[in-house]
């Protein structure tokens, strides 16, 4: 993709976009390859600021996929310099996700932000929602071992955070019941009771596997970290959690 | 498969011969296919029956006649079969062969016996696969096969890679083999200067077509990484229907005298049309049988038929239409295969997936048997020339096309692949039956048609034999990634479906698509419309759900082989593999030559499903739990029903909580029961002989020692009624309800029994406990004994559960 300074275009069909919000939903089907004429017309811009240099750095991103966010994110945002969690829930597409709040509730907790902070947060800026989505990324191509899994690690410790919506440390039964339940929701005639099932059932083999056989007065508390990691030993995630972010703007194509 | 022996034969004796040694008949046998062996239409027939007759006019009614040619064709076939069968049996018979050397050199091994001794008793070879029979009869099964019993999943999300390979691929192959063997026939000192251009893209053409067999049994054994193994599985597959149509693109072509341009651009279009046209049919296809299975609940015997009948007409209308015969049989058996699955009862499922193995590997079987056979009695127009470079080409430009083509792939692909894997996908390029079949029933008209097939002899053995014999070795050594599929636990099903969620959700979120978005669309529209369209009972049901329904079911059979053990006593089914441990230790101290002899014959009666699932199907070979399953399933809903009923009914809640958490269990067996309890108190079960679950009504806690008696009784009988099982299961639905009363109040009593001990030590730790308890959703605790509809459980309610949904692969 070639990027030639077209700011002012792109900016115009942003306030476009943002204005006509309710006639484009109306009209998306229609309006749809007109602009995708639209966009391959007008070339990106290389950011000329320091700031995308050092996003670039921190993140791993490449400067056209961060000037894409950025503007996916000026757009979810209605151009506003913080994002709010108002602003994700009106995304349309999310909305038949069944983890739909885990996955907003991941962009505005301060442990996915790679600073040390803790709790949640009431808005985040571009930074945050960089760092957050550079948890998808896919690793480059040669890494060593010791890169893979610390790769690994930091992915799963997204996952584990969406879990662990208290905070401390594990995971306990009835926070895993619930995510078994939101995946569950969708799927209609199972009620509740199934989705406790398989957790109850889920719960135990966790028991199971990361303390082994227990004595009987024990009490399995909840899944650690290590435990986590224990128990998805065998998943693929180098598969499972990545995202192939494009090099092209294709966020008109599907809002 | 017509074997057209038209000469009564030593050969046809001596594989009567072979047959009935084998099947360890009698003499007798041997005395009726005498005469066989001889010519019937020119000698009197010599069995002795007739000889005792008098008078052999044609006129009067002879007491013993044989009349050969009459069965001739469908015996010499059957013959043939039973044969293949017999070599097919004999490998497995021990293992290791089959391990180190694929079974397809074995096949054409024994095919090459048979052919030297055909050879040595100048025999004729068994004429012909014709272009027909292989079409209409044998390259159906063929791709039936492969077509449903592909793993849907992973197929659609590797689709476009596997189309790239498959489509261009062959393209790719067939234009470079075919050009560059072109060039070689210019050369003088080969003498192949007669050969046009149209006539090696032919064969090129038939040349390029992978066989997927034994490579993918290497890559399964070897549990090499899902995307590497659908990406063969799949190229394959369409490979195969890319290469028929060129195959007949380039026969037409082949055929005319000059060859134009606007016939050519005319040839690439109808190439288009072919294909398409065959994915419409079969989608269409795949349609309508799922829409008539639905209607089939009353005649469950002949739901099989539908399936079989509405693949063969897809493939045949697409011939008479004259598109991709097999796209359109591939995409109506993966079309079909999920909600037929769903429809049609589980035993017909089963005889659904026997019976497309059997014709498939048979069909397979026969052809590799008769490459052997052919290649000896054949005769062979030999060019060293155009032989090793066709050879040379072969590897060279499959090994190229790999490299290119996976360059242009890799930057769209989440996961590209690396040097390993495409080294993989160029190595694990055999040629096969499909190849041989195709040069076989090439028209006369083709002048080197000896020489084609003598070149895909040659490259069929080298590829098979060599390539595949050191595939697995080379596999090894490289060291290629691989996945662990035997990680079928419900946390990692449930962290799949999890990341997948997330994955979609982020891409919406940064707005972008991929196959996950339209992976969404899709699963919408299928179950609002499609699903409710064609699928009779629909519940549109999760893969976790499923899962958990299959481990559940795992753990009920392991608990059921572990009959001695203390399963009634389990506070739940799916706490129990907790318990096994304690189980085998209590059972110790059960031990009697009693006990043990019981266990013996319960684990004989008793289906073994300890192996995990194997997620892929080997071409040759069913998913081997699928017995267990069946069986499985039958019991599921009253098994589980009853262990629930008597061990949830009756408790208080914080005990029930804290036994699931703290499994005191097998401690309090152990230690709450001495030995001089366990003593069978004698009361005679006076329940209904249908009601085998009942050995599982906690009365029997307290009889344990009896276990293994009860049980076996009830199995013995679970065995025979086996068949009548489902339709048992609605009568047995209101039975159990009437009697659930009573479990409950026996379990009660039971329950409070036996946790007598541990409830004991555990009032110190009470107040911790309650604080535990607090924070795990007490409400839920108290529910969960309360929940006398237990028996309406989703899970429990369907009588028949499918052993693998498409989201299961």
């Amino acid at each position: 993709m070639q990027f030639a300074c077209a700011c002012s275009a792109r900016q115009m069909l942003y306030e476009c976009n943002r204005n006509h919000r309710k006639i484009e939903q109306q009209t998306r089907r229609l309006g749809y390859w007109w602009r995708i004429t639209v966009v391959m017309g007008s070339f990106q811009s290389l950011p000329d600021d320091h700031q995308y240099q050092t996003l670039s750095k921190n993140t791993g991103f490449s400067l056209e996929q961060i000037a894409i966010l950025h503007n996916r994110f000026k757009q979810l945002s209605q151009n506003e310099e913080t994002l709010r969690r108002d602003d994700l829930k009106t995304i349309q597409d999310l909305e038949s996700n069944p983890i739909r709040s885990q996955i907003i509730e991941a962009f505005f907790d301060s442990r996915n932000f790679q600073n040390d902070g803790v709790g949640s947060v009431e808005e985040i800026g571009f930074e945050e929602f960089l760092t957050v989505m550079s948890y998808f990324r896919a690793p480059p191509q040669h890494i060593t071992e010791e890169q893979r899994e610390k790769i690994r690690r930091s992915k799963l410790r997204f996952l584990f955070n969406m879990h662990d919506t208290d905070n401390d440390g594990t995971i306990t039964l009835e926070e895993y019941r619930h995510v078994v339940e939101e995946l569950l929701s969708r799927s209609g005639a199972l009620g509740r009771e199934t989705a406790k099932g398989i957790a109850d059932a889920a719960m135990l083999e966790v028991a199971s596997i990361s303390v082994g056989p227990m004595a009987p007065d024990d009490f399995y508390e909840g899944i650690t970290f290590e435990h986590f990691l224990k128990i998805l030993n065998g998943v693929e995630i180098e598969t499972n959690m990545h995202i192939r972010f494009l090099n092209m703007d294709a966020t008109v194509l599907c809002k | 498969m017509v074997l057209n022996f038209n000469q009564r034969s030593p050969f046809t004796f001596l594989m009567c011969l072979i047959c009935t040694v084998s099947l360890g008949y009698g003499a007798n046998v041997n005395v009726i296919l005498e005469p066989t062996a001889t010519s019937p239409s020119k000698l009197p027939p010599l069995s002795p029956m007739e000889e005792t007759d008098p008078d052999p006019v044609e006129t009067t009614q002879a007491v013993f006649t044989l009349d050969y040619p009459r069965i001739q064709i469908p015996f010499e076939i059957t013959l043939w079969v039973l044969l293949a069968s017999f070599a097919k049996i004999g490998f497995h018979v021990y293992h290791k062969i089959t391990v180190w050397v694929p079974e397809s050199c074995l096949l054409i091994s024994i095919g090459l016996i048979v052919g030297g001794i055909m050879h040595s008793l100048h025999e004729k070879p068994p004429a012909v696969l014709t272009s027909n029979v292989f079409f209409l009869y044998m390259l159906p099964p063929i791709v039936l096969d492969s077509g449903y019993f592909m793993p849907t999943r992973p197929l659609f999300e590797n689709f476009g890679t596997v189309l790239w390979f498959a489509v261009v691929g062959t393209l790719w192959n067939s234009i470079g083999i075919g050009i560059s063997l072109f060039a070689i026939c210019q050369i003088e000192a080969f003498g192949v200067q007669d050969i046009t251009l149209q006539e090696n893209l032919l064969f090129a053409s038939i040349i390029s077509a992978v066989e997927p067999v034994a490579v993918l049994t290497v890559f399964e054994d070897i549990s090499i990484h899902e995307q590497l193994y659908i990406v063969v599985f799949g190229e394959c597959l369409f490979n195969d229907a890319v290469t028929v149509v060129l195959y007949n693109l380039f026969n037409h072509v082949a055929a005319l005298e000059v060859v134009e341009a606007g016939e050519v651009f005319l040839d690439i279009g109808r190439f288009f049309v072919v294909g398409l046209g065959g994915m419409i049919f079969g989608v269409l296809f795949g349609f309508v049988a799922a829409f008539t299975t639905r209607f089939t609940g009353k005649v469950r015997e002949i739901e099989p038929l539908i399936i079989f009948l509405y693949s063969y007409l897809a493939y045949l209308i697409a011939e008479l239409l004259a598109i991709s015969s097999i796209m359109a049989i591939v995409i109506c058996a993966l079309t079909m295969k999920y909600y037929v699955e769903e429809n049609v009862s589980q035993r017909s499922c089963t005889t659904i997936r026997h019976v497309i193995k059997m014709f498939g590997s048979v069909s397979e079987t026969l052809i590799f048997f008769f490459l052997g056979v052919v290649t000896i009695t054949t005769e062979h127009q030999w060019n060293w020339g155009y032989i090793l470079f066709t050879l040379l080409f072969a590897l060279l430009w499959r090994g190229l096309g790999i490299l290119v083509l996976t360059q242009i792939i890799n930057p769209f692909r989440t996961i590209p692949f690396n040097f390993k894997d495409q080294f993989c996908l160029a190595y694990g390029g055999l040629r096969g039956a499909v190849s041989f079949a195709l040069a076989f029933t090439l028209p006369d008209s083709i002048g080197c048609k000896k020489l084609f097939i003598t070149g895909t002899i040659v490259i069929i053995i080298f590829t098979v034999f060599i390539q595949g014999i050191t595939l697995r070795p080379l596999l090894k050594l490289i060291n290629v990634r691989k996945t662990n599929r035997n990680q079928e636990t419900i946390n990692s099903e449930i962290h799949k479906r999890l990341m997948e969620h997330t994955v979609a959700g982020i891409e919406d979120l940064c707005g972008q698509w991929s196959h996950y978005y339209w992976k969404d669309k899709f699963m919408k529209f299928n179950n609002r419309i499609i699903r409710k369209i064609l699928i009779r009972d629909n519940r549109p049901e999760s893969s976790i759900v499923a899962l958990y329904k299959k481990l559940e079911l795992q753990n009920a059979m392991e608990i059921l082989d572990q009959m001695p053990g203390d399963i009634s006593a389990a506070p739940s089914l799916i706490s129990l593999h907790k318990e096994r441990k304690n189980a085998s230790k209590s059972r110790k101290k059960l031990l009697s030559s009693d006990v043990t002899n019981m266990h013996e014959l319960l684990s004989k009666n008793m289906y073994k499903i300890r192996q995990r699932t194997v997620s892929y199907t080997n071409k040759h070979s069913l998913p081997n739990d699928i017995t267990a399953r069946e069986i499985l399933m039958r019991r599921h809903t009253s098994l589980r029903r009853s262990l629930r009923a008597g061990s949830f009914h009756g408790t208080n809640a914080s005990k029930m909580s804290h036994n699931y958490f703290s499994l005191p269990m097998g401690r309090s067996l152990n230690t709450g029961f001495p030995p001089g309890r366990l003593v069978h108190t004698g009361d005679g079960d006076t329940e209904s002989e249908i009601d085998y679950p009942s050995i599982r009504r906690p009365r029997r806690v307290s009889s344990k020692a009896a276990m293994p008696l009860r049980p076996l009784n009830t199995l013995k009988e679970v065995a025979s009624s086996v068949d009548t099982v489902d339709e048992q299961n609605e009568e047995q639905r209101g039975y159990r309800r009437s009697h659930l009363g009573s479990n409950v109040s026996r379990s009660g009593h039971l329950t409070s029994h036996l946790h007598h001990g541990s409830s004991r030590n555990y009032s110190e730790g009470d107040h911790d406990f309650e604080e535990q308890q607090s924070r795990l959703s007490p409400h839920a605790w108290v529910q969960e004994p309360q929940d006398n509809s237990d028996v309406q459980h989703p899970l429990m309610r369907r009588p028949h559960w499918l052993p693998q949904t498409p989201h299961d692969k």
